[in-house]
């Protein structure tokens, strides 16, 4: 008895710290929210059901035009992207794209909490009350039945189910062979490039404070972080959230304040719906943005321990096996236990 | 005009405003009531675009919420109004805007018109079909609900709580027996005005205004006072889920929709363009409605839903480690101390056996797979520390990745202990041990007595430990256990056993036996150990005399005769 009630005050405890921690981090995009300057605000065409996608980008030229496209195909009706001193000329493009707005930083992307804090403040400002969708540029999202239903129907269900999240895993994508050495045309589905990835060597666990899922493993892992696995990249994501102002990302978007959004998973059964995030991380041009980043160091939050990852990254890997599987769409994702349906049939 | 429609709309004017079309289409009259909730401007909207149909009437407008009396008091006013203003409707069809026909109207009424005097309405009793919502089957006959579930739903719990503690009991009002069952329903104009003009009604009414969802049990009960002929299922396809939300149908649903043969479904997805272009289908047909197949569909989802798929861990699904079952997908074997004793044991178990047989998957420098692999099925790695930093979902995504092979893995006191709970509990497991086997390799190592003593005293701890885990009341695994001595004497019957486990029934009996260690002089090296002060007690007694180091190997006889 004693312990239990002992346990009932410690979660208490935290649950008040935490509530502490999101209104610091609140505040602390309100404080960033100067960094950025709009570019083009298009905001105002906003429509009340609209749904947003939220995104830091920085040279990513060469993926969005497919971004674009695979997420218009999805449903989604206004696009609003942080861009992080891009040089090739991302601004200017996303610019002359309808239902795009753009703001612009030159500021440091890694005390920014990785572009969090920009995004928070915008999401603050044009979220509530949205779904809001928050990915990287090379991320794109899939779920059951995503090629006949959008995101429409997905955030309809859920709303109807009273669930306020929606989780996916980030699945590493690459292609057979040396990285570097595969075909790849700019601006083109990088899925046509990058068709293979682990099936299952994920290790789930729970998180003890934000009571996440979290999911580490895959190719990354396997290649690179044999040796230190306590590194590895974590692979769970709650990318897409009903937002309320109050709502902010803690790191990345794996893991949201306040705790219950993370609540995309049972116990016991298969019942939630789920999808995953299809990582086209590893394109040809992996080994310049690796190179890049060794010199810019913004991407971790102890830059100097993944320094290794990053020149491995530039001495064109292989990631495939022979065990590797081939990307055959949506429903091979879900027999493979990779997202689930869940209730939705 | 013999089917008349009484449809309560709450949200999606336009897609009710469609269907009232296809009704209206079909020759039926339609009572509409629209929800409360929506506001004027957009109902005298909705009302003006309707006024080219030819039949229809609007009823007084009720505030509408889930699971509460205003649904009825809705579906009571828009049938009297139904009943009073079109007198040769002999069928009432209750319907929502989210239904949609499938089938041409007239195939209904030709249906109807075989079946003059039938009800069809879903009405079963509370004791002998337990529904699943909330847990709440015959308590919601008995107790009040005042608030809200939807809203207010701790204040909700509590309150039951407390009168269930308190032992408390509405009356039910004499001659009811409480039925339960699908709001949609189609009735007869003689039962319907039986129901609506009952002298007891207004008891009725007080009694069910404080029942739990009542629109699934006011008429699914009244009908049974009134009616001559109850079809006790309901014309509407309608699917629920695990908590008793209804299913919605989109379009991809299309052809399972057509193929069911239903006259109406529902809920139709607003913005399902497509279904709402293809249905009420134009062709006629005359077969009869056929749900089996999305039945199956949907109560997969169910299945899914309370039993997942066991040994899968995914993002919306992380089964505890430490329920009964559901954390590994298939029975595996794990096999202790066989490899010890005969060195080329893994490659002769994998020729007797349709199995996958790893070497040791936790062995401290990496994890041996089948056939020396460096990387197993899905992208599992070999690295020791890769497997250690979570040891248990390396056992289960192994399990889960191999599952269409039988796994065995060798296992060993020097190998790292972090599964020994896990698959002591887990009813998937099939281990073997023989204990003590470790003493061999110590044995034939040939190094200095001391360091020999050091290390057996430390893999006896290790085994020991093992040992009590595999015997404590929580081990739920199937656990075979014998002593080195007990092995070595009758060796054919445990490795029998291994292969029979494997081939889930009797295997095939064996006829060649793995070469065994050399066991010359093993019995005066325990003594050794033991004039060293460490009693090898997992071994068993070993004579120092010098034991048969292969016995011959007698087949089994069959323990049924084979017929000529």
């Amino acid at each position: 008895m004693g312990t239990l009630f002992g346990g009932a005050w410690a979660d208490q405890l935290l649950a008040y710290r935490l509530r502490w921690k999101r209104r610091r981090l609140l505040f602390r995009i309100w404080r960033k929210r100067r960094q950025m300057t709009a570019r083009t605000d298009r905001t105002a065409q906003i429509g009340p059901d609209d749904i947003l996608l939220f995104a830091t980008v920085r040279n990513e030229m060469v993926r969005l035009p497919h971004l674009l496209d695979h997420y218009r195909k999805l449903g989604v009706d206004h696009f609003l992207f942080v861009d992080n001193a891009s040089d090739d000329g991302t601004a200017v493009y996303l610019a002359t794209q309808p239902g795009v707005s753009v703001w612009t930083t030159p500021h440091s992307y890694k005390l920014a909490r990785f572009g969090m804090d920009w995004l928070g403040w915008l999401q603050w400002r044009h979220g509530h009350g949205h779904w809001c969708l928050t990915v990287d540029a090379d991320e794109l999202l899939v779920y059951p039945f995503s090629d006949t239903r959008d995101l429409r129907d997905l955030t309809g269900w859920l709303d109807q189910q009273e669930c306020p999240a929606f989780g996916a895993m980030m699945l590493d994508m690459y292609p057979q062979g040396p990285v570097q050495d595969a075909a790849y045309l700019p601006g083109a589905d990088p899925m046509t490039t990058l068709q293979w990835f682990d099936h299952d060597n994920y290790r789930h666990q729970l998180h003890p404070t934000y009571r996440n899922q979290w999911i580490q493993g895959g190719v990354r892992e396997r290649v690179f972080f044999g040796d230190a696995p306590q590194r590895a990249p974590t692979l769970n994501k709650t990318p897409l959230v009903r937002w309320h102002w109050r709502y902010v990302y803690v790191s990345a978007t794996h893991q949201l304040l306040p705790r219950s959004l993370n609540d995309v998973f049972d116990f016991n059964a298969d019942g939630r719906t789920t999808g995953i995030l299809l990582h086209t991380k590893f394109l040809p041009i992996i080994g310049e943005k690796s190179t890049e980043e060794i010199s810019r160091r913004q991407h971790f939050e102890n830059s100097d321990l993944y320094a290794g990852y990053h020149r491995r990254l530039t001495e064109n890997p292989d990631f495939w096996f022979q065990g590797s599987c081939r990307y055959e769409g949506r429903d091979q994702l879900t027999a493979l236990g990779l997202m689930s349906k869940g209730d939705w049939v | 005009m013999t089917l008349g429609v009484v449809m309560l709309v709450h949200t999606a004017l336009d897609r009710a405003a469609q269907a009232i079309r296809h009704w209206g289409a079909g020759g039926c009259p339609v009572v509409v009531h629209v929800d409360h909730k929506v506001d004027d401007a957009r109902y005298s909207a909705f009302v003006a675009a309707l006024a080219d149909v030819k039949h229809i009437r609007f009823s007084k407008r009720f505030r509408c919420e889930w699971g509460t009396w205003g649904i009825v008091v809705a579906s009571q006013a828009a049938s009297t109004v139904m009943l009073a203003e079109f007198p040769d409707v002999r069928h009432v069809y209750l319907a929502s805007g989210a239904c949609l026909p499938l089938r041409p109207i007239a195939e209904l009424r030709d249906y109807l018109d075989a079946r003059p005097d039938s009800d069809f309405i879903e009405s079963a009793t509370t004791a002998d079909v337990p529904w699943t919502v909330g847990g709440l089957d015959e308590e919601r006959f008995v107790l009040r609900f005042p608030f809200s579930w939807k809203n207010r739903r701790r204040l909700f719990d509590r309150y039951v709580k407390i009168q269930m503690a308190v032992g408390f009991k509405r009356k039910i009002p004499a001659g009811l027996e409480p039925h339960m069952g699908s709001q949609w329903w189609c009735l007869t104009r003689r039962t319907l005005g039986a129901i609506l003009n009952d002298p007891n009604r207004p008891v009725y009414d007080r009694y069910f205004r404080k029942v739990w969802i009542p629109d699934e049990s006011y008429y699914q009960t009244l009908v049974r006072l009134h009616s001559n002929w109850i079809e006790s299922r309901s014309l509407t396809l309608s699917k629920f889920d695990f908590q008793g939300k209804p299913h919605v149908f989109y379009d991809d649903h299309l052809e399972l929709l057509r193929r069911s043969d239903c006259f109406v479904a529902r809920k139709i997805w607003p913005q399902a363009d497509l279904l709402y272009r293809a249905f009420p289908r134009t062709e006629r047909a005359t077969s009869t409605p056929n749900t089996a197949t999305i039945d199956r569909i949907f109560t997969h989802a169910v299945i899914r839903r309370t039993r997942g798929r066991p040994g899968l861990y995914m993002q919306s699904c992380y089964p505890h480690m430490d329920r009964e079952n559901g954390f590994t997908a298939t029975p595996y074997s794990v096999l202790q101390g066989f490899d010890d004793i005969m060195p080329d044991f893994t490659a002769w178990l994998s020729r007797q056996a349709s199995a996958e047989v790893h070497g040791h998957l936790y062995a401290s420098d990496r994890a041996h797979f089948a056939g020396g692999e460096g990387v197993f099925r899905g992208g599992q790695s070999d690295s020791a520390k890769l497997r250690d930093y979570n040891g248990k979902m390396f056992l289960t995504d192994l399990i889960w990745n191999g599952r269409t092979h039988y796994q065995c893995f060798q296992f060993g006191p020097k190998d790292t202990q972090d599964i020994s709970w896990m698959i002591a509990k887990d009813t998937n497991a099939l281990i073997s041990v023989v204990t003590g086997a470790w003493a061999i390799p110590l044995f034939r190592s040939g190094r200095a007595m001391r360091h020999v003593r050091k290390e057996a005293a430390r893999l006896q701890q290790i085994e020991y430990k093992q040992l009590k885990i595999l015997r404590s009341p929580y081990a739920r695994a199937r656990i075979h256990i014998c002593s080195l001595s007990e092995f070595v004497a009758a060796p054919v019957d445990a490795l029998q056993l291994i292969v029979d486990q494997i081939a889930r029934y009797r295997g095939v009996a064996i006829t060649e036996l793995p070469a065994m260690a050399d066991l010359t002089g093993f019995g005066e090296f325990l003594q050794d150990l033991k004039n060293q002060g460490m009693h090898p007690f997992l071994t068993g007694d070993f004579p120092i005399v010098k034991l048969p180091t292969s016995p011959a190997v007698k087949a089994r006889k069959p323990y049924v005769a084979h017929g000529k």
